[in-house]
């Protein structure tokens, strides 16, 4: 049994198609993956009767000939999708004990086209962070730590905010998750687990039953075993919502069919600003041979600048707080989520939030707050919009001369449970390769291309203009082929 | 733009949150913020002459639709969550003194 779960989700749609397996046999491989990787703590529910379940229909519906996209795929669901009659927390005491009353669109699509739910992924509160160390349930473990991830002498981080999605997906205790990107929270962890994630054009994916952390920032996203894999899962979780009304009305390619096609003379950008003092040599290295493989396919290596490259994070840590806070002021214990006792209802309002949220999420609310507080709204916000645009331009002029980017996802393979926490900037640097696709709006995807001297894995970023999707995955997964990642974590179910 | 990130500046913030930051944290929290901030304010250095502020990605303007309802009879729904209902409504602490 345990073979199955070794699968793609390509080859799981195959074997399900041919009736080597049913999805009620592979879904109770799952439901026990799920509990031999409890040492991970990835997720903050499992669900294996609603697994069952929907694994059983599944099985009728493909006997009836009437099977989905994703029909009896066993998935794990990022605790930030809203998930009817599923505790939905967002890994913050504040939602303890939410039940949503509604399913998010995302996870509403998946669930048409078939897919089994195996449970809720961790991830950092409020998907705020790069570690997954912020959670209230408890920090997520890499499995790439060691063979016995939960008494490794050196415990690793599994990238954040998606980690519970990338440490499962890892160590396959799941087909593939879902993922938000924010500013690089399915990118960065997929990094430094050896899988692939993916955020796709801003709009392109219904935020409606996402838990809002950044409006104009978020979205949906994807953690596989492969390009193929997170094209097919695109194609189910992409199109228009009227209940978003950031949503595009824009037709949706079947992604899939862009996997494996040429890349012969495809433009591939390496931007020069990327080249950033104190990187680990190692990173240079992947990036460097990550340029080679697609020159010896045949894509055009072609040097750009984004001049204003060093001020992505600071325009970020201003406009991603300041949304935040606006976002987060819903939670004020009156509708839903915890409330504490007070004397009068400002109190009541300053307990719940003080005692709900924690450190991390406390200190980007402050942040947001001061920046759009009168007297410093123009210095700092309406700043960062500016410098925001700066940006943008500097991605269309650069368009000019290459088809795609090409570069590193993160810093460096993953840190040590506990590191980069005496300084929260140290911390945010971990997302400088990531967050300007974010505030651009750009598709973009972390492919995993090798170890690292230290052994552990490292990918590289394929970054694309706004709704090219398609010419993304062509590039991905040329580099896929050529890199050739097959290293498994020390530790898998 | 430097302004100063000290104990009372970050206790008007922590109230206008609504987000109660314990009297022994605040010092700590001023000093995380500040550093911070010093280093956000970098952003003054870029010349941003003419340049419009982006909110979204996309220029893109709001969409209308119908005003019906779309829904409705969903009370259950919406306080199945609440800390404190009472006959179908909130129960919260005084708000007029």
């Amino acid at each position: 049994m345990s073979t199955l779960t070794s699968l793609s989700l390509k080859a799981v749609l195959a074997g399900l198609e041919a009736k080597k397996f049913s999805a009620v046999e592979l879904a109770t491989a799952y439901n026990q993956a799920v509990v031999n990787a409890a040492p991970l703590n990835a997720f903050n529910l499992t669900t294996p009767e609603l697994a069952l379940e929907q694994a059983k229909a599944s099985d009728a519906r493909r006997a009836a000939g009437k099977a989905g996209l994703l029909d009896g795929v066993p998935l794990g669901i990022k605790d930030m999708f809203c998930t009817k009659g599923v505790r939905t927390t967002a890994s913050s005491k504040i939602l303890d004990n939410f039940i949503p009353p509604y399913e998010s669109t995302v996870s509403q699509k998946l669930f048409d086209a078939g897919a089994v739910m195996l449970g809720k992924l961790s991830c950092d509160e409020f998907a705020m962070g790069s570690s997954t160390a912020t959670s209230a349930y408890g920090p997520v473990i890499n499995p790439w730590s060691g063979p016995d991830p939960a008494k490794a002498a050196r415990q690793l981080v599994p990238g954040g905010s998606s980690g519970g999605s990338s440490a499962a997906v890892a160590a396959q205790a799941v087909v593939a998750a879902t993922g938000t990107d924010t500013g690089g929270s399915c990118r960065q962890p997929a990094s430094v687990t050896g899988t692939v994630g993916m955020k796709p054009t801003y709009g392109r994916c219904s935020r409606w039953g996402i838990i809002a952390f950044a409006s104009s920032l978020d979205q949906a996203g994807t953690l596989a075993r492969s390009v193929w894999d997170t094209a097919h899962l695109l194609r189910v979780m992409a199109g228009f919502d009227p209940k978003d009304s950031t949503s595009v009305d824009q037709a949706v390619p079947n992604y899939t069919a862009a996997c494996g096609q040429s890349i012969k003379g495809l433009r591939v950008g390496i931007p020069k600003e990327y080249r950033i003092d104190g990187i680990p040599a190692a990173t240079n290295a992947a990036w460097d041979k990550g340029a080679q493989m697609l020159r010896d396919a045949g894509a055009e290596l072609v040097e750009i600048s984004l001049p204003h490259t060093k001020y992505a994070l600071p325009v970020y840590y201003v406009i991603a707080p300041a949304e935040a806070s606006s976002n987060l002021a819903r939670y004020d214990g009156m509708r839903f989520g915890l409330r504490a006792a007070g004397n009068n209802l400002n109190e009541v309002y300053e307990n719940s939030r003080g005692q709900g949220f924690g450190t991390e999420v406390r200190r980007r609310i402050l942040i947001g707050t001061y920046v759009l507080s009168a007297g410093y709204y123009d210095a700092y916000y309406t700043q960062a919009q500016k410098v925001r645009a700066r940006l943008i331009e500097d991605f269309k002029r650069a368009y000019e001369r290459c088809d795609v980017i090409l570069a590193p996802t993160s810093p460096s393979t993953a840190f040590g449970l506990g590191e980069k926490t005496s300084d929260p900037v140290q911390l945010y640097l971990e997302d400088v390769f990531t967050v300007t696709m974010n505030l651009v709006g750009m598709p973009a995807i972390s492919v995993p291309v090798g170890l690292a001297d230290n052994g552990l894995p490292l990918g590289l970023q394929i970054v694309a203009k706004p709704w090219d999707e398609e010419t993304m995955f062509r590039a991905a997964s040329a580099l896929e082929a050529a890199a050739g990642f097959t290293a498994k974590p020390p530790f898998t179910v | 733009m430097q302004t100063p990130m000290d104990k009372p500046t970050i206790a008007r913030v922590a109230r206008l949150a609504r987000l109660k930051v314990p009297e022994a944290q605040l010092d700590q929290v001023a000093g995380e913020i500040g550093g911070i901030l010093k280093w956000i304010e970098q952003l003054g250095e870029v010349d941003v002459k003419n340049v419009e502020p982006v909110a979204s990605v996309h220029a893109m303007h709001l969409r209308w639709r119908d005003d019906v309802v779309t829904d409705g009879n969903q009370t259950k729904a919406v306080l199945q969550n609440a800390p404190k209902a009472a006959a179908d409504f909130f129960v919260v602490a005084k708000v007029i003194e």
